[in-house]
Formats: structure tokens, sequence, C-alpha cells
């Protein structure tokens, strides 16, 4: 029995490791594809080259890509964990009525295909007269990326101890200031790593920067109009280095957000 | 005066409050709720010699909910998202029940962290490199002709949309069901045994039904992911047909038909807040009555 209990979780744990390797053989693939000289890919692999990265490096409208999609994963990371710790502080602190609504606010824009966002917003964008500008492609993503803010920041904020604030106004300290001296700086490791998720979702999103970029493209609305075109290997160089960025900010974000030894270490 | 001081602070107290609340609200407003109801407003309008018009009129539902092409493309993108659903569901599980139960805290812990990743990495160009693996001379294909097999046509084929699929979706459902299985009580678990419980009698008869409200969650996002997405079915399933998420596309993307696309999209919503009322109160349901 425990023999054939044994051999049972051997192979569930086997399965795990295909279910990750299924997962994870996209990126590595295109990885090695990077770096392979096969415009085809396939098994045996070519030789070893850096081509397509040099092609990549010389073309200027992936500078310019790159350039745009920076300027929008840095301010939509800025004003999404602004509004994101906002949200979170209220929904820590107060209670009213319609919060719900309130939260509901924050959190439903994941729910609503990016398509039928990317749609809403070009035309609502067209509208109000201010489509096809960066400016329009960072008003979207962050709507989009608030919900992960206020996720992260209120989990951090659910780990404090609710007399540090109280503490604080009993000697004396503004409520305005209490926010500064206590809940900002015992906040501050999610902050940081709402800003580096924000980023990456900012910096990997194609479908509404594909309808409301106009002449601003970023990295991934060049990556989509290439691969609607053929079979192009630069995009696996241009696909390993959106990779390498979206997953350092994300491993990152999970490493300054499991950081939880210092809870309340919390000088006043 | 010791009134009025009081009064003063609790007026503080309250801008202090709504201070708070009004940069969500704002932006919320103008960004988010602002281009939705405007969606729902122009697929009422009309487009006349190129240009849109605002208006109240019909002629864009009549013409959209008349074609064949649309009511072809909704059951199309409803069966894919189906499939989808319980093809990953059912892959999820094993995987999920051997992270919940099989490894230690510290493994789960690891492994969770690792299915966070992808989610927040390029999908469109996961999907490309499936694009190239799957292809007709591709690595996959090569490897099978090793062994004699093959070559299989994978791309362009329900089998590609679905692998597209369940690269979207599957590190999300793995976590969720992996969540919502490590929550149970191990004791109920052993009671089972203890009452001479095989493994798969436990799996159906108590871990399933304690997990249903995790499981149901998991698979609706799922069906929400599949539904609207439009890279694979594009790009690996050909979309031939096309899925409603496509025919968005194609309709806003050539000339200026903006209301007939806003009319597939409210038909989408309506469709997912159905689906996802539905399935909360499923999940819900039986947990009051226990």
């Amino acid at each position: 029995m425990s023999g054939r209990d044994a051999l049972t979780t051997w192979v569930l744990r086997f399965y795990v490791v295909l279910v990750f390797g299924f997962i994870f053989m996209p990126i590595v693939a295109s990885v090695i594809f990077s770096f392979n000289s096969q415009r085809f890919p396939t098994v045996p692999l070519g030789s070893f080259t850096t081509e397509w990265y040099t092609a990549i490096l010389n073309d200027p409208d992936i500078w310019e890509a790159a350039r745009t999609s920076i300027l929008v994963s840095l301010s939509t990371s800025v004003l999404a964990t602004f509004i994101g710790f906002c949200t979170a502080y209220t929904d820590y602190r107060f209670k009213f009525r319609y919060k719900y609504g309130f939260l509901a606010l924050a959190l439903l824009p994941p729910t609503i295909p990016l398509i039928i966002m990317a749609l809403a917003m070009l035309a609502w964008f067209a509208k109000i007269g201010i489509s096809g500008q960066v400016w329009s492609i960072i008003a979207a993503h962050t709507v989009l990326t608030i919900p992960f803010a206020m996720a992260i920041i209120r989990l951090r904020l659910n780990e404090m101890d609710e007399s540090l604030e109280a503490a604080a106004w009993n000697l004396g300290a503004s409520e305005w200031r209490a926010v500064k001296e206590v809940i900002i700086p015992f906040a501050k490791p999610a902050i940081i790593s709402s800003m580096c998720l924000t980023a990456a979702v900012s910096f990997d999103e194609f479908a509404v920067a594909w309808f409301v970029s106009g002449l601003n493209k970023t990295i991934p609305v060049v990556i989509l109009e290439i691969v609607t075109g053929n079979i192009d290997p630069q995009v696996n160089a241009i696909g390993s280095f959106v990779f390498l960025v979206s997953m350092t900010l994300v491993v990152l974000a999970q490493i300054l957000f499991m950081t939880k030894g210092k809870r309340r270490t919390v000088t006043p | 005066m010791g009134t009025k001081e009081t009064e003063k602070k609790k007026r503080g107290f309250e801008t202090f409050a709504v201070v708070w609340r009004v940069p969500l609200i704002a932006w919320q407003t103008v960004f988010f709720l602002g281009p939705l109801l405007f969606m729902v407003a122009m697929s009422f309008f009309v487009v006349k010699n190129y240009r849109m018009r605002e208006a109240f009129e019909f002629v864009s539902w009549a013409k959209m909910l008349g074609r064949h092409t649309f009511w072809d493309a909704y059951g199309y993108t409803l069966l894919l998202a189906v499939c989808s659903t319980v093809i990953v569901s059912l892959i999820a599980f094993p995987a999920a029940y051997a992270l919940a139960f099989k490894t230690s805290a510290t493994v789960r812990r690891w492994a969770i962290f690792l299915l966070v990743v992808p989610f927040f990495t390029s999908y469109l160009v996961r999907i490309f490199s499936w694009y190239v693996v799957l292809a007709e001379s591709g690595p996959v294909n090569s490897v099978l002709g090793f062994f004699g097999l093959g070559p299989f046509t994978m791309l362009n084929t329900m089998f590609g949309t679905m692998v597209g699929y369940a690269t979207l979706t599957l590190p999300l459902v793995v976590i969720l069901q992996t969540v919502s299985l490590a929550n149970i009580d191990n004791r109920f678990i052993e009671a089972a045994h203890n009452l001479g419980c095989g493994a798969f009698r436990t799996i159906h008869a108590v871990i399933v039904p304690m997990a249903k409200t995790g499981l149901v969650i998991a698979a609706l996002f799922c069906f929400i992911l599949s539904f609207g997405d439009f890279v694979s079915p594009y790009y690996l399933g050909g979309s031939k047909p096309p899925t409603l998420a496509i025919l968005i596309i194609d309709t806003t993307k050539s000339g200026q038909q903006w209301p007939r696309a806003a009319v597939v999209a409210v038909m989408m919503m309506l469709t997912l807040f159905t689906v996802a009322f539905s399935s909360i109160w499923y999940a819900y349901r039986k947990r009051g009555s226990r």
C-alpha cells in the first residue's frame, strides 16, 4: 500500500514538472531561437548567431518603440501605484456607504476582455479629442493596472498593527503626518513592488496599446505588426529582451513583497 | 468652543477621508466608466459616408444580429471558451492536487512564485514561440519524425488554439486550484481514508465538494480569458471561422464600422456577465445550506 502511495506521489510530482515544462517551454524556446541561425527553427538546431540581435539593435523603429514603451510603463507605474495606494488606504481605514461600489470601480477592469477595453477607449479618446497620443496609452494602462497596485498595497496594510497609526495621533501627529511617517514607510516594500508589477503589465500590454497608440507604437505593438506579416526570428530577439525586462520586474516585485522579516521594525 | 473645536476636527476628518477616494473615482470615471458607457451608446450610432453620427437607432444591432457570420462567430467562440475551460481545469487539477497535498509548504510557495512569473510576461511572444514550435517542419514534428510519427498539422487547428489558451490560462488556474485545495483541512481527508475511501473516492466525495468555490472561480477566470482572447485563435487557430474578438478587430480596423464592433462588444459583455453571475451563484450556493 505504502509502496503504491509512494509511486502515486512520484507520478504526480512528475506530472507537475510536465505542466511547468509546458508553461515555460515557449519562454525557453524563444530565447533559444533568438540565438539560432535558422529562419524556420527546427531540430537539430542551426548554428549559434547574434545576427537577430544585431538586426534589432540597428533598427531605429525598435529604439523609438523602446523609448515609448519605457515612458509609458514608467508613467503608468507611478500613476497606478499612487491611485492604488489611495484606494488601498481608503479600504483599510474607512467604512462608508457605497464602499462596495467604490471597490468594484477599482477591481473590475481585469474582468473585461482587453479587446473590449481597447475598442471602448479608442472610441472615447477620439470623442474627447486625445486619441493617438502617448498619454492615451498611459491613461488606459493606468486603468488596467490600478487593481494590481491596490491589491498588493492592501495586502501589506493588512499586516500592519492598527494601533501604530493611532499611536502617532496620540503623540500629536496630524492625520496627514501619520500617513507620511507611519503608513507610507510601512507600505514602502509593497509600493515599490507595485511599481515593478504595474510597469511589467504595461510593458507587455498590446491589445489596448495597439488600438489607441496611433503612431506612438510600443514594443508589443511592433511585435504584433511583425508577427502579422510573417515569421521573422527578430521577434525572438525582441521577445527575449522583453522577457528579460518583465521577468526582472516581476521577480523583483515578488522578492520585495515576500520580505516580511522586518515587519515590526518600523521606526517612528 | 469645545464643540466647535470637535466639529472642526470632525470636518477635517471628513476632508481627509474624502481626499483619498478622489483619485480613483476621478480616474476610473473618466477613463474606465466613460469609455464603457460611451461604447454602449456608440452601438446605437449610425455611420453614413464613412462618418459616424451620434444617434439612437438600432441599425447596427439589426445588421449584426441578423447575420449568420455573427452567430457563427458567437457559437464558435462559446465552444472554444467552454472547451478551454474544461480542458485546462482538468489538466490543472492533478498538478494542483500534487502541489497542495504531495509537496511541502516551501515547494508550494516556490511553485506559486514561478507560476506568477509567466502571467506578467509577454503573452504575444509566447504565442509566437508556439507558432514556431508547432509548425509543420518545426521542432515538435521533427522530434516526432525521429520516431517515425507525423508530421502532424497542429497550426490552424483547434488544437493550436487550445495550446494558446492553455498558455494564457493554465498558470492562473493552477494557482487558484492549488490555493483552494491547500485550504482544505487535512483531517477531513484523513477521516475519509480512515473510513475506507480510496484516493479517487476521496477526491470525488470530499476534496472536490470542499474546494468547489475555488475550482469554479478558477474555471470562470479561464472562461473569461479564453472568451476575450484574440491572439490564440488568430495566430494558432488560423481565425477560420473568426471569433468574436477577431470580429471586433476586423470591423474596427477595416472601415469606420465602430458601431457594429460595439454591438459585438456589448454582446460579449452580456454573455460574460451572465456566465460570471451564474457561476458565482453556483459556486456559493450550497455553502449556506451546509
